[in-house]
């Protein structure tokens, strides 16, 4: 892809995580989403190589990059593995709290660990909470100079992996979305444990788990922003993160529309090459449109967002909308071309087509999307 | 200066691009429908040259006379490991004869180590009209130096034209360091030597960039003519006991037998039972494989058929084998009679370090796998059920 | 542990395709990289300076263009890189090289080690690793699958055969070539890439090296390329037909002479 647009440290990221997806991620992939297990050589690579830092400022360790430089990273990195890359873009996640909100005493202490690959993770499903965040049932409550957490947080990213938890948990159950407060926990504190590892359909390189809180004692220290801000904490955490899962639906959707063309090419069926059938070429062109109009929603909106635009929810949500769309339909395309062996485990599209279903599904779902940007006409409409 | 000493001749030069793409260093472009050379690439190969018809490449080499009447004789570093002569001895004793009727001298062995006086009888019945003998406990392993200042000594005294050896571990140690030291030209990993019988020249043939480039070298002014070969390229000398050599002996004092390097332990690995490079036959797998226990099937078709075990680099990358079984360009080069490989795609890297291979045989799912281009045999199948049957019937075979 | 690792920028070969028709190199498009045995050098380098303190050089004799391979040398932790350009290098073979080499090593001075890949994936010779160490005057390992010890003394190390490895000690300074197996190379790291970017590359003329200018180029190489040629391309066999039965059955009558 084009990267003439880039500045330099951009084009350095996009390189080096390019060559990190080629050459460690992609061979392995295969063997991570058999095993289910959580990728960590390619963590202590990704570590090594700066790339935990890419969206961290230089002052705590990182590279001073934005949404922009994570989206770049998320995109060639799910390019090798879907699943995979969320060691890294859910960590990214798990950090936006912080950024966003967190005081520098909690900046230093955390965000320096993180930029050199400390693994992060953010709590906030549950099982009767998803697109409705208001109905969460953890609580804190407190108790001197501590908060007391208890609840259970469901399917959370580089849960029992993560080291350094941002957790949403309820302070005022009276006061709904209001009354919900964003804490930091760490690995190791007492009454922190996990539970159930989920068996998924796709991502399977990353890990799911159930994150539970049994009096869970938090110093008030680690209460971000202040008692309240909660839901405004995790609603703007998304904003910020949504490009990422949009970045995330493109790396996947590039990698099918790669293997297609590749294959499409080397594969022969009536004595030529099955690309140079119409059918298929059109097929391969309409991915590559596609992929090619994600890209620029994706990182136009990360631009945005990295420029301070305030109103980034419509935005960002188009993003993700578009482009997990659209790595459901390359991919479901690419199984179609491989026909047959599309179908079978030994070729690497019936894999991305399980992974890129998440990314329709998570950090709000695609109807929850749609809700949003809806309700954004609405208000734009009536503040003319 | 380079610039001085190539350069395309505008006036004859017809802009047929030839040389443009027959420049191994990328050197040549067009401009104006003219070649242009770019000397900062350009390493005066000479390629450009060869290829151009219209002789519009000029190369200016300086033309020294030197006197080498008093270098004779083809001389074979004859090596031993635990007193056995190492095969590859044999292959360029029957090669060293043959240049050396051409050059009308004689082909002598030089035979290092401890208690290997022995051994000098089976260099004669291959064709040795003198063998050259240093024995010494400080020669019973190789060691660099002790071993390049003995041929030091030897070549300086007995002055051979042309001085060969394997290209194996020991060969490319040795005859690098004695090559800078006695100020002569060394051609590594030839696969075929000859002689220009007018200007009575050794000739060396080689693979360069990976093998798809042959490229013939000479050694004009310095001697001895050095080159490592490769094993199992040219043909063993054969056995004949009726003839009989000359013996050489020579010692040596401690300051060339010294090393400042010290040999402390040799440590053998049973998985290497069977040598890569001296294998008659290779059994590879590869990726088509699925998992490091499959091997198995491939081991026990190696040991029927008496072979190594080889693999691509994906199977060594995936850890399923240990990389000195790694055949291929960041692996071992092999030219054994037979190479099967087992669900090998075929990628270049590969090719490149088997496919001068006598018969290649190719057991692949894949109808388009690469690997069929360069087979001998091809067979589009499942792999797990060819290698097993294949191992059965040549148990059945050779029990007879 | 001051280190000097002596590179060479090569044709990446995984990129390398081949004209079916005239059976020779594509070099269109083929980006140039790091020869990937030095790769295994520059990592031992890097690995010897942050366990025992000192400094890695690294150093490559080529074109103007070799920078990169420099460049990329730094981005991977390397601290200094000189580049030894000059056309009075252009056609020099191995012992040339390794001449021109050995009096970059001399200019620099105060090494410990010298390390360089085993042999170059484009020339496959093996030969100027051994050759710097002799015309240095030093002694070298050559194939070396582990450091085992090292101070600014001695070093023990294992190497390579083709039975397994032995077990040498050696007075240091000293000149080890390395294979695949002593170590993974690490990937460049983003603050890495940066300070290549901002590096300075010294350049050193033959002139700046001393260099004997009958020792150089094409006229101090002792070999000389007379003939460069496209062997014939290999040509696909037969594919064989039938079933597993037949096909092996053939298969044992085609092979019975050979085995």
């Amino acid at each position: 892809m084009s990267n003439i647009l880039f500045t330099e440290e951009q084009k350095m990221v996009q390189e080096l995580t390019r060559k990190i997806a080629r050459e460690k991620i992609a061979p392995v992939a295969a063997e991570y989403d058999e095993k289910e297990e959580f990728p960590w050589p390619i963590v202590k690579i990704l570590a090594e190589s700066d790339i935990f830092g890419v969206y961290i400022a230089e002052k705590y360790g990182g590279m001073g990059g934005g949404v922009f430089e994570m989206a770049i990273a998320t995109e060639e990195l799910s390019w090798g593995c879907g699943g995979i890359s969320l060691a890294f873009a859910a960590t990214g996640l798990g950090t936006f709290p912080i950024i966003l909100f967190g005081n520098d005493e909690q900046k230093k202490k955390y965000l320096t660990r993180i930029a050199k690959g400390t693994v992060a993770a953010f709590c906030i499903t549950e099982a009767e909470a998803g697109s409705d965040a208001g109905s969460i049932k953890t609580t804190a409550v407190k108790d001197g100079d501590h908060y007391i957490l208890n609840g259970t947080k469901q399917w959370i990213t580089n849960g029992g992996e993560a080291d350094i938890y941002t957790v949403i948990a309820m302070t005022d159950k009276k006061k709904g979305a209001r009354g919900a407060t964003a804490f930091i926990v760490e690995k190791g504190t007492k009454g922190l444990d996990f539970g159930k590892k989920e068996k998924k359909l796709g991502i399977r390189g990353s890990a799911t788990r159930e994150v539970i809180f049994t009096d869970c004692r938090v110093p008030k220290e680690n209460v971000i922003s202040k008692e309240g801000m909660g839901f405004i904490v995790a609603m703007k955490t998304f904003d910020y993160s949504r490009p990422g899962v949009a970045a995330q639906a493109l790396g996947i959707a590039q990698r099918a529309l790669d293997e297609s063309v590749k294959y499409a090419h080397e594969r022969k069926q009536f004595g030529k090459s099955i690309s140079s059938f119409q059918g298929i070429q059109f097929m391969l062109a309409d991915m590559a449109i596609q992929v090619e109009a994600a890209r620029a929603i994706v990182y136009r909106s990360a631009q945005i967002v990295d420029a301070g635009e305030k109103n980034i929810a419509k935005l960002s949500a188009t993003a993700k909308t578009f482009a997990s769309d659209v790595a459901m339909k390359v991919t479901i395309d690419a199984v179609q071309i491989f026909g047959g062996y599309g179908y079978m485990r030994e070729y690497p599209v019936e894999k991305l087509m399980r992974d890129a279903k998440i990314t329709q599904i998570y950090e709000g779902t695609n109807q929850i999307q749609r809700g949003v940007i809806a309700a954004s006409l609405i208000k734009e409409l009536k503040q003319k | 200066m380079s610039e001085k000493r190539i350069k395309i001749l505008k006036d004859v030069c017809t802009g047929c691009t030839l040389c443009v793409k027959v420049c191994p260093f990328g050197a040549i472009a067009m401009k104006d429908k003219k070649a242009l050379i770019d000397y900062d690439k350009c390493n005066l190969c000479g390629a450009c040259v060869e290829t151009c018809k219209f002789n519009a490449i000029e190369l200016k080499t300086i033309q020294r006379s030197y006197d080498h009447s008093s270098y004779k004789d083809v001389w074979v570093f004859c090596e031993q490991k635990k007193g056995v002569i190492q095969s590859v001895a044999y292959e360029l004793l029957g090669e060293g004869k043959k240049l050396a009727s051409k050059l009308g001298c004689k082909v002598c062995g030089v035979l290092l180590g401890e208690n290997v006086k022995e051994k000098v009888p089976e260099l004669f019945a291959r064709g040795a009209d003198i063998v050259y003998l240093v024995d010494s406990p400080h020669l019973k392993y190789y060691q660099n130096e002790p071993y390049t200042k003995v041929f030091i000594e030897l070549i300086n005294e007995y002055k051979p034209a042309v001085l060969l050896s394997g290209a194996t571990t020991i060969g490319r140690s040795l005859t690098a360091r004695v090559a800078i030291n006695v100020n002569t030209g060394l051609t590594a990993d030839c696969t075929g030597l000859d002689i220009d019988e007018k200007e009575k020249l050794l000739l060396q043939t080689r693979p360069a960039f990976g093998g798809n480039i042959m490229a013939t070298i000479i050694t004009p002014n310095h001697r001895p003519q050095m080159s490592t070969v490769r094993h199992k390229v040219m043909q063993e000398a054969a056995i004949d006991e009726s003839l009989k050599g000359k013996l050489v002996e020579k010692t040596y004092k401690d300051n060339i037998l010294s090393s400042r390097t010290k040999l402390i332990d040799i440590v053998e690995e049973i998985e290497e039972t069977i040598n890569l490079a001296e294998a008659d036959i290779i059994v590879s797998g590869g990726r088509g494989l699925g998992g490091p226990e499959n091997f198995n099937i491939i081991r026990e078709l190696a040991l029927t058929l008496g072979g190594a075990v080889g693999a691509s680099r994906s199977a060594v990358d995936a850890g399923w084998i240990p990389y000195s079984h790694q055949v291929g360009q960041t692996g071992k080069t092999v030219c054994p009679k037979i190479y099967i490989a087992c669900g090998i795609s075929g990628q270049i890297q590969h090719l490149i370090g088997m496919q001068s291979s006598k018969i290649i045989i190719a057991i692949n799912k894949d109808p388009d796998a690469p690997i069929f281009k360069v087979a001998t045999y091809g067979i589009i199948g499942d792999l797990f059920e060819f290698v097993p049957a294949l191992t059965k019937k040549f148990k059945q075979v050779l029990s007879k | 542990m001051n280190v000097i690792v002596c590179i060479k920028q090569v044709p990446n070969t995984t990129q390398v395709r081949i004209n079916p028709e005239t059976n020779t190199l594509i070099r269109e498009g083929v980006e140039s990289v790091i020869n990937p045995f030095d790769m295994y050098a520059i990592e031992e380098g890097i690995r010897l300076k942050e366990k025992l303190g000192g400094k890695v050089t690294v150093l490559t004799m080529g074109p103007p263009q070799a920078e990169e391979a420099l460049k990329e040398a730094i981005s991977l932790g390397c601290d200094e890189a000189v580049l030894l350009t000059d056309r009075n290098f252009a056609g020099s073979d191995t012992w040339a090289t390794s001449y021109v080499l050995s009096q970059a090593v001399k200019k620099i001075g105060d090494y410990h080690i010298i390390l360089c890949g085993k042999q170059a994936s484009d020339g496959d010779t093996a030969q100027v690793g051994p050759g710097i160490s002799t015309h240095l005057n030093i002694p070298q390992v050559t194939y070396v699958k582990k450091i085992e010890e090292i101070n600014d003394k001695k070093a023990r190390v294992e190497r390579m055969t083709e039975e397994g490895f032995e077990i040498i000690e050696t007075p240091v300074p000293c000149l080890f070539t390395v294979v695949k197996e002593i170590n993974e190379p690490r990937l460049p790291s983003l603050k890495g890439k940066m300070r290549a970017k901002k590096a300075e590359i010294r350049k050193m003329t033959a002139e700046d090296l001393n260099c004997d200018f009958d020792k150089i180029g094409l006229d101090g190489s002792p070999t000389r390329v007379v003939k460069i040629f496209t062997p014939p391309a290999r040509k696909g066999g037969e594919i064989l037909k039938g079933d597993i039965q037949e096909i092996v059955e053939r298969l044992a009558k085609e092979l019975k002479g050979e085995i």
